[in-house]
């Protein structure tokens, strides 16, 4: 009886510790963006802030450009994003549904640039742009985090497009479907998860994509969050209240995006793991 | 139903249908339609050409310049000046590259490590739960992971700030009075030690969150035949859990090595590679010599041996998925 009561308490006490731990730094950068000043340097912190100010959010937003870069990164964000979908689309289909000369060819070279370490390529990319006169433009950046997504998007539909039985696709051939319809009115709804779930990881890459934007536009106003958020701290030095503040309106999109797919997202990820 | 048939017929078949190009059988209404032997060349077309232009581009030119005398005289004046191979032989003879590939390894080693024997048991901790602990512990992982990371490294500059740092606040209450003003980014153990939390913290949600939700696909019956041969817990984790989840802690870990290895944001936001350049692992190493310090020819030939590093480190994985491939469809 006692055993059993120890059996069943310490899991949950575990989950209570790791709740705190895991959720601690961001319910802290959230306090200390809302409590004034004089509490972020108090001797003994205060974990509770009582009186809440706007100051620091005021502060961070009025920073130079800080609208137009929002405007980039979204931008950037969901237009390299959707590309990344239609074409990864087309060809997790390939990859998992057909059979061709040369595909583990196909799969093997996905998975290596999948390993592309980008941020050590910045100087030829950087000299590739300058040449095509595209510095400072918002047009190459897309193009590279389409790319930087891509293969991580490809792998995972593929995954989730081998886990639709292929008797669906089957029978709505029988029915008189063509490929394309099968596609498009069976299993296109039914990887809506996998869709969600890929677009999320895409998403967070391109919003947080740092040291390529850092090299290719010096221009103030052709800059994203990221570098906005790095150079803010340093412009702001020790001034944590505004520091915590920006990085909670630029985290805000991303928390939210995430806790609405989360599920989904999951789920598919699994799905396509898990196989075999 | 012909799903049946051909998974049945593909495991002893395989050598015949890999010399055969139309397969007989299923194939049977997909040569009668039209064009199918270039349909997957054409969907997978704008992967391909998106991929050499954007990727393969860059990495040829990067792989030209690592040949090239490229200083910031010659990147203004846009001149080539070839070198030949004084770049590889300067960066391979020097001490510096080989004790940032050892510190490489050894971090991604150890960061991989701890996120897969830390999230594991994490979600198997998952999976133990009642359903509102559950809830309540994956809303906690959720919110680590879906941090953006140049937020999450701000944060954690914050938490271990040597003034007014909670972490050192509170380590001062436990009575490690010395750590009152302790400052992390001094020394490369306590940088690292911080990174590596940081990424742990980040890490631990993914592999924690997927794995719980692996288990809950794994049949019952399973677990009930195991306890009737006599299995106790850890017997049961051995003989079912572990061999189901197999090839997901497998492929994770592969993605693991690959995101710490490649790991840029984290630590360069969080003090550019310092104290003294001690905490540079090969893409920081790469990008300050390159970029910071203005070797362009020099950054490329580091970056080139980053990715032979990198496909290395790799290399087993790339086998055994290209093997399981030819078992597959």
């Amino acid at each position: 009886m006692k055993r059993s009561l120890i059996g069943r308490l310490w899991p949950n006490a575990t989950a209570v510790v790791l709740f705190v731990v895991f959720a601690f730094p961001v319910y802290w950068m959230f306090a200390t963006a809302f409590k004034p000043t004089g509490d972020i340097i108090a001797e003994d912190p205060v974990f509770f802030p009582t009186d809440a100010t706007l100051e620091h959010f005021k502060e961070a937003v009025n920073a130079d450009h800080f609208w137009t870069l929002v405007g980039n990164s979204v931008t950037v964000t969901v237009v390299s994003v959707l590309l990344s979908l239609v074409i990864a689309l087309l060809a997790s289909f390939a990859l998992a549904r057909m059979r061709f000369k040369g595909r583990r060819g196909f799969i093997l070279t996905f998975m290596i640039a999948q390993m592309a370490p980008w941020e050590v390529m910045v100087i030829a990319i950087y000299m590739i742009v300058r040449d095509a006169d595209l510095l400072n433009s918002l047009v190459s950046l897309t193009f590279f985090y389409m790319v930087m997504v891509l293969p991580f998007t490809i792998l995972t539909l593929r995954g989730y497009v081998a886990a639709v039985p292929k008797e669906l696709e089957e029978s709505a051939m029988v029915d008189g479907c063509t490929r394309t319809q099968a596609f498009t009115k069976v299993i296109f709804p039914l990887l809506a998860p996998g869709l969600m779930a890929t677009s999320l990881f895409g998403f967070i890459t391109a919003w947080n994509e740092f040291p390529m934007v850092l090299i290719l536009n010096k221009n103030a106003e052709a800059q994203t969050l990221p570098l906005w958020l790095s150079s803010f701290q340093t412009t702001f030095g020790d001034d944590w209240g505004a520091t915590m503040a920006a990085a909670s309106l630029f985290a805000v999109p991303i928390l939210i995006l995430f806790v609405f797919l989360q599920r989904k997202a999951v789920s598919g990820l699994v799905s396509g793991a898990v196989k075999g | 139903m012909s799903v049946q048939t051909e998974r049945a017929d593909t495991v002893p078949a395989a050598g015949v249908r890999k010399s055969d190009a139309s397969p007989p059988g299923d194939g049977a209404h997909r040569t009668r339609r039209r064009g199918g032997a270039s349909a997957p060349y054409l969907l997978l077309l704008p992967a391909l050409a998106a991929t050499a232009v954007l990727l393969g581009w860059p990495l040829v030119k990067n792989g030209m310049l690592s040949f090239q005398n490229l200083n910031p005289r010659q990147l203004i004046l846009h001149l080539t000046e070839w070198n030949g191979i004084d770049n590889y032989q300067e960066v391979l003879t020097g001490s510096d590259f080989w004790k940032v590939v050892g510190r490489s390894v050894v971090f991604t080693a150890a960061n991989v490590a701890l996120i897969m024997v830390l999230g594991t048991l994490v979600g198997l901790l998952l999976a133990r739960l009642g359903r509102r602990m559950r809830v309540t512990l994956m809303l906690g992982l959720v919110l680590a992971w879906a941090m953006p990371v140049i937020a999450a490294t701000t944060v954690y500059q914050w938490l271990f700030a040597s003034r007014f740092g909670v972490v050192n606040w509170l380590l001062d209450k436990l009575g490690w009075h010395s750590m009152a003003e302790y400052n992390w980014l001094g020394t490369q153990f306590s940088t690292f030690s911080v990174v590596t939390l940081l990424i742990v913290w980040q890490s631990i949600p993914f592999v924690a969150i997927n794995l719980y939700a692996a288990t809950t696909t794994i049949p019952k019956e399973l677990y009930e035949a195991a306890s009737l041969d006599g299995a106790d817990a850890w017997k049961s984790f051995a003989s079912v859990t572990f061999p189901f989840l197999r090839p997901f802690l497998w492929a994770t870990t592969f993605l693991e090595i690959i995101w710490v290895f490649k790991a840029f944001p984290q630590i360069f936001a969080m003090n550019e590679g310092g104290p003294n350049r001690l905490t540079e692992t090969l893409p920081i190493y790469a990008f300050v010599e390159g970029v910071g310090n203005q070797h362009y020819g020099m950054g490329a030939a580091i970056s080139f041996l980053t990715i032979l590093v990198l496909l290395a480190l790799t290399a087993y994985y790339l086998r055994t998925v290209l093997k399981q491939e030819e078992d597959e469809l």
